[in-house]
């Protein structure tokens, strides 16, 4: 379970100094689907990047099972991202110099994963194991970060407005995907976006307004990737 | 103008090779343009021998050392046209995309020319200062009559003007052959770009870890840097060794001068390919931070794949300069019967190895801590 308690970040110096999130507290549960809503400036980047371990609170804890991560020193808290999160960003960031296979290496080496190659089945990748990020579309490249992301066995997967730069039709299949490789692989995904829509297919819905959340709310009905607006 | 003198000052490297060329060769060619004037006045056979020697010792010097040192603008100036062309390809994209042709982009290149001016014109100025000392030290037994230092207007053309209008030039000529790309391939968007069009015939079977993997994709996708990485540590194991080593066949000030060049070559050098290393791989080092590897592992993946490289500089520099010295002794001052014998100078190398170690781990750890600072919201910084 991840608990997150009086989360307090700001950013900037004197008088431009501001306060991004102002006091958030909240749990979430194992193999949850949460979703972050809120519009841009909200906070809701901020609060992925805090509670992932990325950036660490002005004040607050964040703890996992029980174990508060904003107290770790910068080595621990590497070890702990190497052990526990995933991440995947609405750019992709791939290495590109790479092909697919030695990006999805990237996560598969952290957990001592050999059998990472069928995580670039499950993406639908198999085929092109040996291409280049230059030579795939935004939707295939975004699959490749999934796949290694999903590559180092998160307990945790983090995404960041991972449908931001494709298009509906590739973002449904991205979403899909993550949604099928959840129930495979049992990992939590906490989901920042802006689509309403998306929202929809969560478990956990969390709403940010100017660094605090305004709503949390729990979907009785799931829908699939298909079944949403967009 | 799209390039400004900013980014041209960020070509120090150039300015300190170009200045360090242009100082040994003014000296050495002015020595003998100067040293040929009194040819005539030479009488005895001792002296004429010694002539001799002068004179094959000014053209191998400025040959192998100009020459080297030429080559190695030459790739820097290059490395440095093509590494900003490829940090500013959406900016260049979208200036041809508005309608400016590759000509009319590359025509601001011209103010890379102006890093060899400067490092040209400081050397020569230099070497004017340093000619004094450096004609009495050459004709220290007074074997040849008086010495007068003369200006030669030739020589302030081809190592001041020529070298300057040439890289000019060359970096006009050079960003037009590298601009001739296609306007969406400059646009496309990437975490850092991609040197080369894949190759995927290189690509090999063989489990190898991510990190092994990236080390040698570090190396093969930035060249000009191995070959930076080896010339100074050539650089750093020739000067220190020669300057040591020929104490009883050349003068104390030959011997300092020599070391200092090579010191200041050397650590230029290095310094600037190991910045370029770091901030070529500042998002692939975040997002390895951000994966959960360890800044060990940055380091060794990153800089890791220059250590054997450095070493094998070592080792080229310590043939280099005892091939020279042979050659010096054996060839040049041949007739000369005071010129006493030389052998390898075990000792030195040894000394200088360890100097070379030491200093280069030192290096090494200071980047490191440079790579435990990139913050791992580079990653988000576009």
């Amino acid at each position: 379970m991840i608990k997150a308690k009086d989360i307090i970040k700001s950013y900037g110096n004197g008088e431009s100094r501001f306060q991004v999130l102002k006091g958030i507290s909240l749990d979430i549960e194992d193999n949850d689907f949460v979703v972050i809503l809120g519009a841009s400036g909200s906070g809701k980047s901020t609060f992925l990047n805090v509670i992932s371990g990325l950036e660490r609170p002005d004040n607050g804890k964040v703890s996992y099972d029980g174990k508060e991560i904003t107290a770790l020193s910068d080595k621990e808290i590497t070890a702990f991202r190497k052990e526990n999160v995933g991440f995947i960003f609405q750019q992709y960031y791939l290495l590109p110099n790479m092909n697919v296979d030695k990006n999805v290496k990237m996560g598969a080496d952290l957990a001592g994963n050999k059998d990472y190659k069928t995580v670039i089945e499950a993406v639908g990748l198999g085929e092109k194991r040996q291409k280049y990020p230059s030579e795939l579309s935004g939707g295939e490249q975004q699959r490749v970060s999934i796949a290694r992301a999903l590559a180092k066995r998160p307990k945790v997967l983090f995404l960041d407005e991972p449908t931001g730069a494709l298009d509906e039709q590739t973002g449904r299949q991205i979403l899909d995907y993550i949604c099928r490789l959840q129930k495979e692989y049992d990992f939590t995904i906490i989901m920042v976006t802006h689509n309403l829509n998306i929202a929809e297919m969560a478990d956990t819905v969390i709403k940010m307004n100017s660094g605090k959340i305004s709503e949390i709310y729990t979907n009785t009905t799931k829908k699939t990737a298909y079944e949403i607006g967009w | 103008m799209l390039i400004g003198i900013k980014n041209a000052s960020k070509l120090i490297g150039l300015s300190i090779i170009a200045c360090c060329a242009v100082l040994i060769c003014t000296m050495f060619v002015n020595f003998y343009c100067d040293v040929r004037l009194i040819e005539s006045e030479i009488t005895s056979e001792p002296a004429m021998i010694f002539y001799n020697a002068q004179v094959s010792t000014a053209k191998v010097v400025c040959l192998v050392s100009g020459g080297c040192l030429l080559l190695t603008a030459v790739v820097m100036l290059l490395f440095y046209i093509k590494h900003y062309i490829d940090t500013h390809r959406k900016e260049l994209g979208i200036l041809k995309a508005l309608g400016y042709s590759n000509l009319k982009i590359a025509k601001s290149f011209w103010v890379f020319g102006t890093s060899t001016f400067i490092g040209t014109a400081i050397g020569y100025a230099g070497a004017f200062v340093i000619m004094p000392w450096f004609y009495a030290l050459q004709n220290e037994d007074k074997m040849l009559p008086e010495l007068t230092i003369h200006f030669y207007p030739g020589i302030l053309f081809c190592f001041v003007a020529l070298p300057t209008v040439c890289f000019s030039a060359l970096s006009v000529y050079y960003a037009w052959h590298k601009l001739k790309k296609p306007v969406l391939l400059l646009l496309k968007d990437n975490l850092q770009t991609a040197s080369k069009t894949p190759n995927h015939r290189t690509e090999k079977n063989k489990e190898v870890s991510f990190v092994a993997d990236l080390k040698r994709n570090t190396l093969k996708s930035k060249k000009a840097l191995v070959f930076f990485i080896i010339f100074a540590s050539f650089c750093f194991s020739s000067m220190t060794q020669m300057s040591f080593s020929m104490k009883d066949l050349a003068s104390e000030m030959m011997g300092v001068m020599m070391l200092a060049i090579g010191l200041i070559l050397a650590f230029t050098t290095l310094f600037l390919a190991i910045t370029t290393v770091i901030n070529g791989n500042t998002k692939t080092i975040a997002m390895m931070r951000v994966f959960g590897y360890s800044q060990k592992e940055c380091c060794r993946a990153i800089l890791g794949g220059y250590r054997p490289l450095s070493y094998l500089g070592f080792i080229l520099g310590t043939g280099y300069q005892y091939g020279l010295l042979r050659l010096m002794v054996d060839i040049v001052f041949k007739d000369m019967g005071s010129v006493p014998a030389y052998e390898f100078d075990v000792p030195m190398m040894l000394v200088s190895l360890v100097c070379f170690i030491t200093i280069y781990e030192i290096l090494m750890y200071v980047y490191s801590e440079k790579i435990k600072k990139i913050s791992i919201k580079e990653i988000m910084i576009e």
